[in-house]
């Protein structure tokens, strides 16, 4: 689950890590409000959305008065902003961040993750701030400085040492870094975060190091211990097929194609979308139903399945183990009834009593092609796409 | 032979009083494994299923000297009772369960390093070796016993290698599925050691997914270390990048962990990669023919 800029900023205040002070506004009079709370002479206007890129795509701006704010935050408030990865229809902007203005020396990078190579929690700066890592990492990996963290012995002095010479802070600023990046990694096990990344941390013109922007992701798997932070959930920001998704229980990611699928597991269903492909065609989606695909659940994919207008054509993919094959039969025949499925749909079963179930789905009268093995279903759906 | 569990496995299944513990461990006995006992607080002295129940792993362990524990406790309990498992000196765990929080794992996997035990899982199918003994949620039937090792991320797919290599009369030595989790006990490099050093397994078939690392590493270990002949093939080549696919671990982060990348590797490693899932069978048996 993501967290906003001015929640993960909200949380390192709570942590006392220093961030600019700022206030988040869901209306034009709140931001031009925001500037007598803050007072100054300059300030930040920032569209919350769950998508970095917010500056080249517009969506963070400098305000030198009052009324400068009033028209930055005008023309965030209520739009869709579209940067490199929020895709093609971008996100609603429902909040802004009214930030006091800082005068930056320098930007480094810092960000906290679960490196999966170590099993452990990673520590990974550089000092070429502000810009994307991942082209630093590829071109420049010699400016990227990485401590990881023994879960029994915690974060260690030395390391924060190695991290702070590694950006070249001086005196002053490597105590402040020490400080924060021990408090950071406190925020990171309490939250149960998976990622914080504060890009750019930055030095300002008195030497003090802040954190000026700060991105966190918290586990989906512990939220059911972080209840507060759970509540921090903005869903305008999720795609809305996949909540509905997540609420029967189905793992669903869209995607452009248009053969649609539904699978047992969620490695079956990977391999189903490569298998399309490799026949030439194009899956328009991800879809695990579970290990107990119950009509109910399936009548659901299937609705899920058809709200994309693109599918041409549906191949079901079920190993049917602990679940039987005839029942999982009767679940599509009934969904399929139910739901009025007007494209296509080509059934693979085997496992348990699949002699069973495919003798129900031809029996049914309905228009569902029974395959004979993976790769038999995979071409008949591709051929149906395109009849 | 074969590796890991076999008919004289003597098991404890955390959680047995549980709907899911309670429905498999069932499914577990029909299938012959020697279930001999049941962990679940607060239920000590009970019987279910035919077996005692303790309060314990220590007392279940002292009683009965089982030597694996199968688990089936929810997510919130799950940590505290692999390193339970593991403190009762049982020396194998496999634990079913799914969802996790990655930083309990962190921790386990850092104290498992105390112990001489090993962990498959979580978020796993288990581990069964035909004919002797099943632990975990796979349906028993589709296997038959036989000279392949098959090591998987992913339950389904690991259904579907076994269903091949049964259908073509190869058969399964041993079958482990190591879960869908970014931080999991066994690896690959671990299954693939006791693959290699098994005299029953001849051939090995090994299914990754996106996310991690875990593919590329062990085709550096095959190329160095495996002389019998591994299969591979790797799900999610249209996965697109950033999105989780179903698996807590299935996810192409910072560029990391491409379907390609892994095919890649293992291809640069001399391994017999298909780009299909429904050829695997069929190529192990091709490769054995010719060996």
């Amino acid at each position: 689950m993501n967290l906003h800029e001015y929640q993960s900023k909200q949380l390192f205040a709570e942590y006392g890590i220093p961030v600019p002070e700022g206030v988040a506004a869901e209306t034009v009079d709140a931001a031009v409000a925001a500037v007598e709370t803050l007072g100054g002479e300059l300030w930040v206007v920032k569209a919350q959305v769950h998508a970095g890129g917010r500056g080249k795509a517009g969506g963070v701006k400098l305000a030198r008065s009052a009324d400068e704010v009033r028209q930055y935050a005008g023309d965030m408030l209520g739009t869709m902003l579209v940067t490199h990865q929020s895709g093609p229809e971008g996100l609603p902007v429902n909040v802004v961040y009214v930030e006091a203005g800082s005068d930056i020396e320098r930007e480094l990078y810092l960000s906290m993750l679960v490196d999966r190579d170590v099993n452990k929690v990673s520590f990974i700066a550089s000092a070429a701030g502000g810009m994307d890592i991942e082209q630093v990492a590829a071109d420049t990996p010699e400016q990227i400085f990485t401590v990881v963290v023994s879960p029994d012995a915690g974060l260690q002095p030395y390391q924060a040492r190695q991290l702070a010479f590694g950006l070249g802070l001086d005196k002053k600023q490597s105590r402040q870094f020490a400080d924060i990046i021990g408090r950071l990694y406190r925020l990171f096990l309490e939250c149960d975060a998976s990622l914080v990344e504060v890009n750019p941390l930055i030095v300002n013109r008195s030497g003090d190091v802040i954190a000026l922007d700060g991105k966190i992701n918290i586990e989906e798997n512990a939220l059911f211990r972080q209840s507060r932070l759970a509540e921090m959930r903005d869903s305008s920001q999720e795609d809305e097929n996949e909540r509905e998704a997540a609420k029967h229980d189905l793992n669903y990611v869209s995607l452009d194609g248009d053969i649609a699928c539904m699978v047992n597991g969620a490695g079956l269903a990977m391999a189903t979308m490569d298998l399309i492909k490799l026949h030439g065609g194009e899956p328009a989606n991800f879809l695990d139903v579970g290990g107990g695909a119950t009509s109910e659940r399936v009548a659901a994919a299937f609705k899920l399945i058809l709200s994309n207008e693109n599918v041409s054509a549906i191949l079901v993919n079920i190993f049917g183990g602990i679940v039987r094959c005839d029942l999982i039969a009767e679940g599509i025949i009934s969904a399929v009834k139910e739901v009025g499925v007007s494209v296509p749909v080509v059934a693979r079963l085997e496992g348990t009593n699949v002699d069973k179930g495919r003798a129900l789905l031809a029996a049914s009268g309905l228009n569902i092609i029974s395959a004979k093995d993976l790769t038999d279903a995979a071409i008949s759906v591709v051929a149906a796409s395109n009849a | 032979m074969s590796i890991l569990v076999d008919k004289n496995s003597k098991i404890i299944c955390q959680g047995i009083t549980g709907n899911q513990g309670s429905f498999h461990t069932e499914q577990c006995m029909d299938y012959g494994s020697k279930v001999v006992a049941g962990v679940t607080p607060g239920r000590g002295g009970e019987e279910h299923l035919g077996v005692p129940v303790y309060n314990t792993m220590r007392e279940a362990v002292a009683t009965t000297g089982a030597d694996v524990s199968m688990i089936y406790v929810p997510a919130p309990f799950a940590a505290d009772a692999i390193l339970e498992a593991a403190d009762s000196g049982v020396s194998l765990i496999v634990c079913i369960t799914e969802g996790i929080p990655v930083l309990d794992m962190v921790k386990v996997k850092s104290a498992l390093a105390e112990y001489d035990c090993r962990l498959i899982g979580p978020n796993c199918p288990g581990i069964i070796t035909p004919g002797e003994c099943k632990i975990g949620i796979m349906p028993g039937f589709i296997h038959q016993p036989g000279k392949i090792g098959v090591v998987s991320r992913s339950g389904t797919l690991t259904y579907e290698a076994v269903y091949q290599t049964t259908q073509n009369g190869l058969g399964q030595s041993t079958c482990i599925g190591i879960g869908g989790d970014p931080v999991r006990g066994m690896s690959f490099i671990d299954c693939l050691a006791l693959f290699q050093q098994d005299p029953q397994t001849e051939g090995v078939v090994m299914v990754g997914e996106i996310g991690g690392t875990d593919e590329e590493a062990a085709a550096e270990f095959i190329q160095s270390e495996v002389t019998k002949p591994v299969v591979a093939y790797i799900a999610g080549v249209t996965a697109p990048a950033g999105k989780r696919m179903g698996h807590a671990g299935a996810i192409i982060a910072g560029g990391k962990g491409t379907a390609e990348d892994k095919f890649k590797a293992l291809d640069a490693a001399g391994v017999a990669t298909v780009r299909s899932p429904a050829e695997l069978g069929s190529k192990m048996l091709e490769l054995l023919a010719t060996a």
